[in-house]
């Protein structure tokens, strides 16, 4: 028995493609006037299109379930019964035919997913204890092995380089298809690909426990998460079959017409109304994920087109989080040789100011390696005094010149101002005694910041607020600088929850933004929490929204997506409902039967996932 | 508690997932069965001194799923 049932699973589609060649061969007997030919065709159409389905409605009935499929079921055999052959014969293949579009289309809306996963690496190259390499199973790679990883290879577990460089192209993990050059010592992950090179690679992390599987793990339960409007249809769906089917029964007993019940039978099916909601979130959180949003769930979307608040982190949130040389004022004829002054006397130092400015020499191509510092001398809370080259070289702020009995001239003076004023940090340069160049240091807010804020107000944003553990001034200035409408500086972490908290208190729907490490208390207490991260763990496991790239276009994205995702599910429950109301009035009137009602059912499936899959294109307008 | 998680041909019909988990949970030794409708995956947590993924395996082909691979996972020792 068990075979069988099997076999009929597996030929579905040739079941229907029979059906569908019967119930035409019925219609010509109809056209050429052969009765015989017209009810043989139907009734052998009817049985072997009905078998699948009779057998799913008894399998869900084993299990108590009261699905679509009995529905379907009584009313053909109904149909059978009074022998409306055509009628249980086009049921039955609408109702096949409906499902294997479904399932084609359903494809469609999982793509997103289903190339994500197809991406996992399944078979690791271990480099054994004598040197030679063995293709291993990823499952059985462990820990502490090293693997090799050649050109066009891709990357199967997560760990150290130890050997070789290469660029890899790390798209899987961060959306974003850049080679990156890696190199003795970097960290890789898995399921990035090597475009060119040879690594060999330390595993640390593997499996499971690898960032991109956790990003597919994470990915798969968010689409299965669901909204609450999806969890409300469910629980609506679970009494609303059986209710059906109760009305069908009293509709047969009051009016003593079987036709009439087990119409009642094929309008009540809830296709579109089940299925509405859930493709679209599996649509929307599909796009999401390959453009580098991971979204955790219809509830999560549903949540966050709510969102009129959003509250961001300063430091690497809005700004890049390192501090870099963001203005330089020279006065000296050879800007490069006081540069490179300046940077060969920080080089030995270990300010982090003070590797901004190497940093910046060496993006700027001024060598200073091979300079002969003579004397050093670190003055604590002052700078660096040394010599180079028989000139006096001082690195410092404002103390360190004025005890060297050196004035700011007013322009100097005007110039220092101004850069303490955007909240830079300053290191004036001094050469032979005199002023030659003040370096700005800060950290730099990130690319188009102020664009995409501009573009999340359009959208519905109304209040973007920035909480910082920073000073005012600084504060201030970056705020002023991107439009946000309020600042609160010098907070601990602490202090960050109470402001998330009294902002949900005044009403607001509140979102926070912060790179996933230690604003984790915030992330929780908010609304949504939204991490900045590309792939670190805490940041996926702690926030609603992880931002794989730390992009803002990415936040825009994220928001536009949301609000798309909720409106378009609640366009498919209009759709859904409006389906049922037009067959009730049909069937009020005498228009719709059996197989018409049948036709609109399927119809209204395929109207609700094509209007999702609408989705799987979505791009938020706005800066890049 | 050992882990098995199988995957399956493409679900389309959401009470497919419920005849799924239905079916699971009654198995002897099974804990916990999470069905995944868009991933078509099932991950079951079950005692493997009393069942066995295979066996757990089977229960879904006997509902008529296919299903394509079970991946076994024990707990860290």
């Amino acid at each position: 028995m068990m075979k069988f049932e099997q076999v009929i699973q597996k030929n579905v589609n040739a079941i229907t493609w029979t059906s569908a060649a019967l119930i035409a061969i019925g219609f010509l007997g109809e056209a050429v006037g052969s009765q015989m030919l017209y009810t043989v065709a139907f009734v052998l159409a009817s049985i072997i299109a009905a078998t699948p389905i009779i057998i799913r409605a008894v399998e869900a009935l084993k299990v108590r379930v009261i699905g679509i499929e009995l529905l379907v079921s009584i009313a053909v055999i109904g149909a059978f019964v009074i022998q409306e052959f055509n009628e249980s014969a086009i049921v039955t293949f609408l109702f096949l035919f409906g499902s294997f579009l479904e399932a084609k289309t359903l494809a469609k809306t999982r793509e997103s997913i289903k190339t994500l996963t197809e991406m996992a690496p399944t078979t690791a190259e271990v480099v054994q204890g004598d040197g030679s390499i063995v293709e291993t199973d990823v499952d059985d790679v462990d820990e502490g092995d090293i693997v090799l990883v050649k050109t066009g290879g891709q990357v199967p577990i997560d760990g150290d380089v130890v050997e070789g460089s290469g660029y890899l192209n790390e798209a899987s993990v961060t959306g974003e298809s850049k080679l990156v050059t890696k190199q003795v010592g970097d960290g890789v992950f898995s399921g990035t690909i090597l475009d060119n090179g040879t690594l060999k690679i330390k595993a640390t992390k593997v499996g499971d426990d690898t960032t991109f599987a956790k990003i597919v793990e994470l990915v798969e339960d968010a689409q299965d998460t669901k909204s609450h409007a999806e969890k409300f249809i469910d629980q609506f769906a679970k009494y609303y079959t059986p209710a059906v089917l109760i009305l069908a029964i009293l509709v047969g007993f009051i009016s003593r017409d079987f036709r009439l019940a087990i119409t009642v039978l094929v309008l009540g099916c809830p296709g579109a109304l089940v299925i509405g909601a859930p493709v679209s979130n599996v649509a929307g959180i599909g796009n999401g994920a390959k453009n580098g949003v991971l979204i955790k769930g219809g509830e999560v979307v549903d949540t966050f087109a709510k969102i009129d608040t959003l509250v961001f982190d300063k430091t690497g949130t809005l700004t890049k989080g390192n501090t870099e040389v963001s203005d330089l004022k020279n006065y000296a004829d050879d800007q490069n040789q006081v540069l490179a002054f300046a940077a060969k006397l920080e080089s030995q130092s270990d300010h982090p100011l003070g590797k901004a400015i190497t940093t910046y020499a060496t993006q700027q191509k001024v060598a200073f390696q091979n300079l002969q510092v003579t004397t050093n001398n670190t003055i604590k809370g002052q700078g660096i005094e040394a010599q180079i080259d028989q000139h006096q070289i001082l690195v410092g702020n404002q103390k360190l010149m004025t005890a060297n009995q050196i004035q700011l001239t007013e322009a100097e003076e005007t110039d220092l101002k101004n850069l303490q004023a955007t909240g830079s940090s300053t290191v004036i340069v001094a050469v032979d005694h005199k002023i030659q160049q003040i370096i700005g240091v800060s950290d730099v807010i990130r690319d188009n910041v102020k664009e995409n804020l501009a573009a999340l107000k359009q959208l519905g944003i109304k209040k973007l607020v920035m909480l910082t553990g920073d000073n005012e001034i600084t504060a201030n200035h970056v705020a002023q600088e991107l439009g946000i409408d309020e600042v609160h500086a010098n907070l601990l972490p602490e202090n960050k929850v109470t402001f998330v908290k009294q902002l949900k208190d005044q009403g607001h729907k509140v979102a926070f933004v912060g790179d996933g490490i230690n604003d984790s208390p915030s992330i929780a207490t908010a609304d949504i929490g939204i991490a900045m991260g590309g792939g670190t763990d805490v940041a996926i496991e702690t926030s609603d929204i992880v931002l794989m790239q730390s992009s803002f276009h990415e936040l825009v994205h994220a928001y536009g997506l949301a609000k798309k995702t909720v409106a378009n599910t609640r366009q498919n429950i209009i759709i859904a409902i409006g389906t049922v109301v037009f067959l009730l009035i049909g069937l009020i009137f005498g228009y719709i039967y059996m197989a018409s009602g049948m036709f609109v059912h399927e119809a209204s499936i395929l109207v609700v996932i094509f209007n999702a899959m609408r989705l799987i294109r979505y791009h938020a307008a706005g800066a890049k | 508690m050992t882990k098995a998680i199988l995957q399956l041909g493409a679900l389309t019909c959401p009470s497919c997932m419920q005849k799924i988990q239905g079916a699971l949970e009654k198995q002897a030794g099974v804990e916990k069965v999470k069905v995944l409708f868009n991933a078509s995956k099932v991950k079951i947590e079950f005692d493997d001194a009393v069942n066995t993924a295979d066996a757990l395996a089977q229960v879904v082909k006997n509902l008529g799923y296919e299903v394509q691979s079970v991946k076994v996972k024990q707990p860290a020792k």
